[in-house]
């Protein structure tokens, strides 16, 4: 880790001014993400300005739906009633994400920000395009059990890391940003993360000295009857070898709406049109259950050893739509 | 004492061994006075921080320090061109004998690069975070060469040891011809077995904190299983006499083999301290400690059985393929439990190494007999459903009367108890003898089990009692407490030996200044360090009891000494205990405070080869010498797999041992759960991934090296047999820190068989080797 400053501010005006007018500055929430890549060395920053607080708060109906502050906490949204009555997949992402005592700490924009787990990435020691663009990616003839299936490229199959992400681009999340001239603008959550392609160093659309302010969820059908399955390595505290996010609204055995992402294969949270499109009219069955999951990894690119994720990922989406649709 | 004592019973009143005494040092614990050995705050204290190698083979051509020289409160920073010297390396066979290194090879002695994460340069500072800062600051430039990350690489020459595990055990077995066997047998099978790299992970990672007490004599205080051990390596090392290094370990978190030796860190940290006249403090990092302290090999095992049709063994050919370092013949020894398990006659072992660019392995909890267990009780597992045997009943039909590989009679052996006990329990006759039937739901349940075994290795150590007229006792011995209860269970023997309440007693172990006891490891502390005490307190009954005889004043005036018996703290006579007296009124008469008795308490019976029998006296030790020596247990595991999804979740386990004398339920209970969860770990989750070109770690950290966390582990049922073993030592303790995570991988995998009808010999057994089955 490297020497760096601190700087606490209380507005959003403060913080974007700060990390705009310093070079090499960065925000911190949680600082679970940040702090453990400065430690790395994988980041390094001049200086921190914390914008805990800052108030991005609140767990509330809306009009639009359901807005959740950028700052609220993990594990405050995860056991929030209103998200466990009408947001089901949104609290067990959240739930099923890290451990309480990361939870307890980690932000609802920080998470949506958070880094991948590539061992490449995490190494400085190592080539990576991400880390260091234009040196090389090691993970596509190396250790590539956990990387992504879905949206990589030659320079980049590390995999989005989160669960949150992936439920907010099954449900129709909005963010609100607002950089440092106080200007704010809208970008649906399928839109925040961006495939790694030839420049996998940009993870996001968010623009240098741009905050995440709010999270909002249009409220629906699909949204009530949600769930988030998780399969990973062990029972609980790892990352998604494969998740699926699934919303359905199903009336008379027809579906009359489905909301779908995976996670854990994607190289950004995996949102599927095709999938949905299967579903959406057809029969609550599981062969249409089948049908969608194999739309939805039809363009898997996996390498040697994530091949089984190809199958994963449907086994994991029929199952959590059966679930759903039994439940 | 001149004679043996007879072996060891506890007082029927009030008798504190085996009970379940809480921890003694739990309030400690828990209150966080528990001091461990990063955590001194000596006067001066400053900080080092290792800088670890970016390339796994090659040389240093350059390091630049000037900027990292520059910083704040930077002290100094060591590399390959200005490391003190040393009197001793291991970089020659011989020092690294004299020093008893566990690698050849010490870095910063040259430019060369070995593996990836090996130290290129120690930095000291006057805080943590600066000696952090200068460390990224240091410019190493290299010399890459292209590296071999492991045996199965195409470029790795493959050899066949003589040797292996330091020169231990034979890299070739023969016992009868197995190949002759095997030819008439009428079933044969092969399978071949792999074990992923596994790395310790001690909560606490390896820590140093080293003071020069004297320009010719230092104190350390080190994460260690054995301060001794270290004690006389970092003699070696620096030239000093033994009784000039001191080292200090009052308490670890945890160790399971990586602290069983003295590791480059340590000595580094001895020079840095050195290098700048203060007392240095080094911790590694997580990242760190798996490039600093070994680990368990990857290998492959194959096993070739012959078998009757009724599932009786003929032959078995084992061989094992397994990466080591550039300088040393390291392999775990697999061989030895598959020799011994089973009544087999014939039996075969090779032993091949692959070099690669990697640090040399170690003993990783039950060294050998884990991987080894994991091959031969799969093999079992199958050979009974091939044969349509209950794989309970095929083990009962190979049950081993007497030790295969030597033909001597067992000391004790409770296996059959194991079984039965552990049947009981689990509740194994409702198992449904098919494979990949037994369903909940979308999930498919099974049964697994396998058999356990651990040897009782030869040790020796001493112990010293003081007792006080006031009827308090300080026993001490230089053992270490890898937090498994050494304080609890040593203070336990001596309160029975003492015939004192276990509150009047202190234990003290962890420093070269106590009474030498052996490392723990291989399961050989609470067998040797309760022998030393048991016999260090016979040392003090035979002083008051000299005294007794000899004063006119005592009941027991001009009794032999030979009438006289301890009971409860009173000396009597063993015919008519009316007549003795308070061993406290005896030391008031003779004005006397304390006395003091040492004693030495030896363990095993020579199954390392090349050792001699150690155990007891030479009169003892023949009829010890002519048994072997070994605990004995059986898990039981049931798992839930989910076909799907691949996910196997252990939903119910039982283990029961016969491991000679318990010193305490309660910790006993604990250390083989722990045991087990370590196993469990071993066959469900823990891998670490070296890249094939870079060799060098992709998930080093407790994020992505899985081990088992409380929602992958199920309510455990431990028991033990009441086994009276009095070959062993005074105690009859054989030691239980290993033989509970032998076997462990293979009952999950049977379990996992059971449930699926795929057998799956590649640990660990992740979902993505699970899917693809269904119920067959």
């Amino acid at each position: 880790m490297n020497n760096f400053s601190y700087l606490s501010t209380t507005t959003a005006k403060d913080a974007t001014a700060a990390v705009t007018g310093t070079k090499g500055a960065a925000f911190i929430a949680g600082g679970t993400t940040v702090l453990d890549l400065m430690k790395l060395n994988v980041e390094n920053h001049s200086e921190l300005v914390d914008i805990n607080m800052v108030p991005f708060k609140g767990i509330e109906q809306t009009a639009d739906g359901l807005r959740i502050g950028a700052l609220e906490r993990m594990s405050d949204v995860g056991e929030h009633p209103l998200v466990l009555q009408n947001y089901p997949m949104i609290s067990q992402a959240l739930l099923q994400a890290a451990s309480p005592q990361l939870r307890n700490m980690a932000s609802i924009g920080g998470n949506l920000l958070q880094r991948t787990r590539c061992g490449y990435f995490r190494d400085v020691a190592f080539p990576c395009n991400k880390r260091q663009p234009g040196s090389g990616c090691p993970a596509q003839e190396g250790e590539n059990r956990g990387l992504a299936i879905l949206g990589g490229s030659k320079s980049c199959i590390a995999t989005h890391p989160g669960d949150l992400g992936v439920a907010l681009a099954a449900l129709d999340a909005v963010l609100l940003l607002e950089n440092a001239k106080g200007k704010q603008r809208r970008v649906p959550l399928v839109d925040f993360h961006v495939v790694p392609g030839t420049t996998p160093q940009r993870e996001t659309v968010l623009e240098p000295g741009e905050l995440i302010v709010s999270v909002t969820v249009p409220a629906a059908a699909h949204a009530r009857k949600s769930m988030y399955l998780k399969v990973r390595d062990r029972a609980s505290y790892a990352f998604a070898l494969a998740s699926a996010a699934v919303g359905l609204d199903v009336q008379g055995g027809q579906i009359r709406s489905a909301r779908v992402a995976l996670g854990g294969v994607g190289t950004k949270p995996w949102r599927s049109v095709a999938a949905e499109k299967i579903l959406t009219g057809a029969p609550a069955t599981e062969a249409t259950f089948r049908a969608a999951a194999a739309a939805a990894v039809r363009d898997a690119q996996p390498r040697e050893q994530n091949r089984f994720k190809v199958e994963l990922a449907q086994n994991t989406l029929v199952r959590a739509l059966l679930e759903l649709s039994a439940a | 004492m001149e004679n043996e004592p007879a072996f060891f019973e506890t007082s029927p009143k009030p008798g504190v061994v085996g009970k379940p005494l809480n921890r003694v040092d739990g309030r400690d614990k828990v209150m966080g006075k528990a001091k461990y050995s990063a955590e001194y705050p000596l006067p001066g204290l400053v900080y080092g921080v290792l800088k670890t190698s970016a390339i796994a083979k090659g040389r240093v051509q350059s390091i630049d320090t000037s900027l990292a020289l520059k910083e704040p409160g930077v002290l100094q920073i060591l590399t390959h061109l200005n490391l003190p010297k040393l009197a001793k390396t291991p970089n020659d066979p011989e020092g690294k004998k004299a020093i008893g290194a566990p690698m050849g090879f010490l870095p910063m002695t040259s430019d060369i690069i070995h593996y990836a994460g090996q130290p290129v340069a120690l930095i000291v500072a006057d805080t943590f975070e600066r000696a952090t800062q200068a460390a990224a600051l240091v410019r190493v430039n290299y010399a890459a060469e292209a590296p071999i990350a492991a045996y199965t690489d195409k470029r790795a020459q493959l050899f066949n040891p003589e040797k292996i595990q330091d020169g231990k055990a034979d890299g070739y077995t023969r016992r009868g011809d197995a190949r002759a066997a095997l030819a008439s047998a009428p079933i044969k099978m092969t399978a071949v077995y792999t074990h992923a790299i596994n790395h310790h992970n001690p909560m606490e990672p390896g820590a140093t904190t080293a003071i020069w007490e004297a320009p010719d004599r230092v104190t350390v205080y080190e994460s260690t299983q054995g301060v001794t051990r270290t004690q006389k390596s970092l003699s070696a090392y620096l030239g000093l006499p033994q009784d000039q290094v001191r080292v200090i370990t009052k308490f670890i978190g945890g160790g399971f083999g990586c602290k069983g030796s003295c590791w480059p860190h340590t000595v580094l940290t001895v020079q840095a301290a050195k290098a700048v006249g203060r007392p240095v403090k080094l911790v590694l990092t997580r990242p760190q400690q798996f490039t600093s302290m070994g680990h368990r090999e990857d290998q492959t095992q194959t096993l070739t059985l012959g078998a009757s049709k009724e599932g009786k063994l003929l032959a078995l050919i084992h061989e094992k393929t397994s990466t080591t370092s550039p300088w040393d013949n390291y392999a775990e020894s697999n061989s030895k439990i598959i020799n011994l398990l089973y009544d087999c006659p014939t039996f075969e072992s090779h032993y091949e190494l692959g070099r690669a660019n990697v640090m040399t392995s170690t003993f990783t909890r039950a060294p050998g007999e884990a991987p080894g267990s994991f091959a031969i009780e799969s093999s079992m597992d199958d050979l009974a459903y091939q044969l349509g045997i209950d794989p309970i009943e095929i083990r009962l039909r190979n049950y081993a009367e007497k030790d295969p590989s030597t033909g001597q009679p067992w000391s004790s052996k409770s296996l059959r108890q194991c079984y039965a006990r552990g049947a009981e329990l689990f509740g194994w006759s409702k198992r449904n003898p098919k494979a990949g039937v037994t369903k909940n739901g979308r999930l498919l349940v099974g049964y697994g089990m396998a058999t356990a075994s651990y040897p009782v290795h030869n040790s020796q150590g001493t112990a010293r009692v003081r007792l006080y007229a006031d009827g308090h006792a300080v026993v001490q011995a230089g053992a270490t407490d890898l937090g498994t209860g050494t304080y609890t269970v040593m203070t336990q023997v001596a309160a029975d030996s003492l015939g004192l309440a276990p509150d009047k007693i202190r234990f003290e172990l962890g420093d070269t200044k106590l009474p030498t006891a052996p490392n723990s490891g291989g399961s050989v502390a609470a067998g040797t360090v309760s022998s030393s005490v048991y016999m260090a307190a016979q040392d003090v009954w035979e002083r008051l009891t000299k005294m007794a005889i000899k004063d006119p004043k005592s009941p027991l005036f001009q009794a032999k000494a030979e009438d006289v018996a301890m009971e409860n703290g009173r000396l009597q006579l063993k015919k008519d205990a009316s007549k003795g007296e308070d061993f406290k009124a005896l030391m008031k008469r003779a004005g006397i405070d304390d006395i003091e008795g040492s004693g030495q308490g030896k363990y095993g019976s020579g199954y390392e080869a090349g050792q001699s029998a150690a155990s007891a006296s030479d009169a003892h030790k023949d009829e010890a010498g002519k048994h072997s020596m070994h605990s004995f247990g059986a898990h039981f595991c049931e798992v839930q797999v989910d076909p799907d999804l691949g996910t196997v979740r252990v939903t119910r386990w039982v283990s029961v041992h016969g491991a000679g004398r318990i010193l305490n339920a309660k910790t006993a209970r604990s250390q083989i759960i722990g045991g087990s969860i370590f196993g469990i770990g071993a066959a469900l989750m823990e891998a670490t991934a070296r890249d094939p070109h870079y060799a060098r770690y992709t998930n080093a950290d407790l994020g992505d090296y899985h081990i088992p966390v409380n929602a992958d582990i199920p309510e455990m049922t431990v028991e033990f047999i009441d086994e009276h073993d009095p070959y062993i030592n005074a105690m009859g303790v054989k030691g239980i820190g290993e033989i509970s995570m032998v076997g462990v991988s293979a009952a999950v995998a049977n379990a996992v068989f059971h449930a699926t009808g795929k057998r799956v010999r590649d640990l660990p057994i992740t979902p993505d080797k699970i899917l693809g089955t269904k119920s067959v």
